[in-house]
């Protein structure tokens, strides 16, 4: 039992300090891809190629004063970045990285992130409505009403998932995929993996979705009156969740930690690089998406956005999950 | 003994929030509140081994009646705190209440069984997989219900879209 515990810690120390570097990093790569994208270098000063620039980012942002607003709700406006940080860090206990390697092997692992995204939208809300600011409020309840709508698009994308793997464990989910004859999901469900990507770039509030950043309309959304760390800590938030839906993305639709048959039959050679690898390329993969994404598109209209939610992608879900059905049942 | 200490845990945290929100003045505090005892209720659930149902209370409740219940106290603009005193002044309907607790607490107590008798016992549930389980009773034995229930919760959602639809003709006329 307290070999099972202290192993644990262990295994959670690692991953967590794993993530985290990765996100400090992945701030960085932001700056430098889309600062390619517009033909310029980016951070090029703090150290070689502005390597250590996520470092000084860190201490400046930690030195800042704190503010909090006089006729705040002091408690909740305290509160509300650290319901989103730990909802999102919450995520990656479920998440198998490689065979075997996984914190909390749940039964219902996907619910389970589906859940936590879900409480950690009142974070959001209680930004907004706690900083007792006109342009807080407004942009908080816009970024919740999106976090709400794309939440069914995504639950809906993962039903055919679901359906096609029978189970709602990611570790089963990922090995049905390697059994089945595509190899991987992404391409018997191009339409799910579609709504899927789409409705993760929006719960992230990742551009073309980034509401919070549409400083003509709303300044800066539920982010307004927030400063210094608690700034931080959403800022972090949304990159952990950033990498869980990503890594949800890599398990659900391409595979995990597994190449599909056919490509090893091809290539034996691929059979030797570990699983941990495979993983690693598609989540990179999948930030880059984000990346590219959000130097090339422009923002969404607030009333498209919704529309582009409700009358397009949860249609395609639906339409998907039937699909997903008549292929699970006659074919 | 864990699950002993855990279950205290739980039910104390359940009712204090339960009475705390109630006598809250500021209703987004009282709804806070509310969140606290059903993510609570979820932990309940999986003690009992029932984790889809634990996943689907905190992604329902938690996840969307409560958002909307949210949403509801912004729309009205209930931002001020309540005047009113919390109590009820009326005795006919303290003594409702009173009786109408007891009434659950006693039914509690008289339909208690500790030991279960039936097709899906214990073992049974973790021999399948309480997620298979409910998926096998619910679109079996249950199947007609299921599907009655269903078209209730489209009735609703057909007259809110005619609803919005009306409005937008009329505005646009």
């Amino acid at each position: 039992m307290l070999e099972f515990l202290i192993v644990t810690i262990i295994k959670t120390a690692v991953v967590l300090a794993i993530v985290l570097t990765h996100v400090a990093l992945t701030t960085l790569a932001e700056r430098k891809i889309i600062g390619r994208a517009q033909a310029r270098y980016g951070p090029m000063e703090v150290g070689p190629h502005g390597i250590l620039q996520p470092l000084a980012d860190f201490i400046k942002i930690f030195f800042k004063e704190d503010i909090v607003p006089a006729q705040a709700d002091k408690f909740l406006f305290r509160v509300a970045p650290l319901i989103v940080l730990v909802f999102s860090i919450v995520n990656l206990t479920v998440i198998p990285f490689t065979h075997g390697f996984i914190l909390a092997d749940l039964n219902v692992g996907l619910l389970f992130i589906l859940a936590m995204a879900s409480i950690s939208v009142y974070g959001v809300i209680l930004a907004g409505w706690a900083s007792n600011s006109r342009y807080s409020f407004l942009g908080g309840i816009r970024s919740a009403s999106q976090v709400l709508s794309y939440e069914i698009a995504l639950g809906l994308s993962l039903a055919g998932v679901v359906l096609m793997a029978g189970s709602l464990k990611l570790s089963d989910i990922v090995i049905a995929q390697q059994k089945s004859v595509f190899g991987i999901y992404a391409i018997p469900q191009i339409i799910g993996f579609f709504v899927f990507v789409v409705s993760a770039f929006a719960e992230t509030n990742r551009a073309p979705f980034d509401l919070p950043e549409a400083e003509t309309e709303l300044v800066a959304g539920y982010l307004t009156e927030y400063s210094a760390f608690r700034y931080a800590a959403f800022f972090l938030g949304e990159y952990v969740a950033m990498y869980v839906m990503a890594s949800l993305c890599s398990l659900c639709f391409l595979g995990g930690w597994t190449v599909p048959n056919y490509v090893l039959s091809i290539l034996p050679f691929l059979d030797k690089i570990p699983g941990i690898i495979w993983f690693a390329i598609k989540v990179y993969a999948f930030i880059f998406l984000y990346i590219w994404v959000r130097a090339t598109f422009p923002r969404y209209r607030f009333d498209q956005l919704l529309s582009l939610g409700w009358k397009v992608l949860i249609p395609l879900g639906i339409v998907n999950i039937l699909i997903t059905a008549f292929l699970k049942r006659f074919v | 003994m864990a699950p002993l200490i855990l279950f205290t845990y739980f039910a104390t945290v359940i009712v204090s929030s339960a009475v705390i929100a109630i006598t809250r003045k500021n209703l987004v505090h009282s709804l806070l509140w509310i969140l606290l005892m059903f993510i609570h209720l979820g932990g309940i659930y999986l003690l009992l081994n029932a984790e889809f149902l634990a996943m689907v209370q905190i992604i329902v409740y938690a996840g969307a009646i409560l958002v909307m219940f949210i949403f509801t106290i912004f729309l009205l603009n209930l931002k001020e705190e309540i005047k009113e005193s919390v109590f009820i002044r009326s005795w006919g309907a303290r003594l409702y209440a009173v009786l109408l607790l007891l009434f659950s607490v006693f039914i509690g107590i008289f339909t208690y069984e500790k030991q279960y008798t039936g097709p899906y016992s214990i073992d049974y549930i973790v021999k399948h997989g309480h997620t298979k389980t409910i998926g096998i009773v619910l679109f079996n034995e249950y199947l007609l219900p299921l599907i009655i229930l269903g078209f209730i919760l489209l009735v609703p959602l057909i007259g809110v879209g005619l609803a919005s639809l009306r409005r937008k003709i009329n505005g646009t006329s």
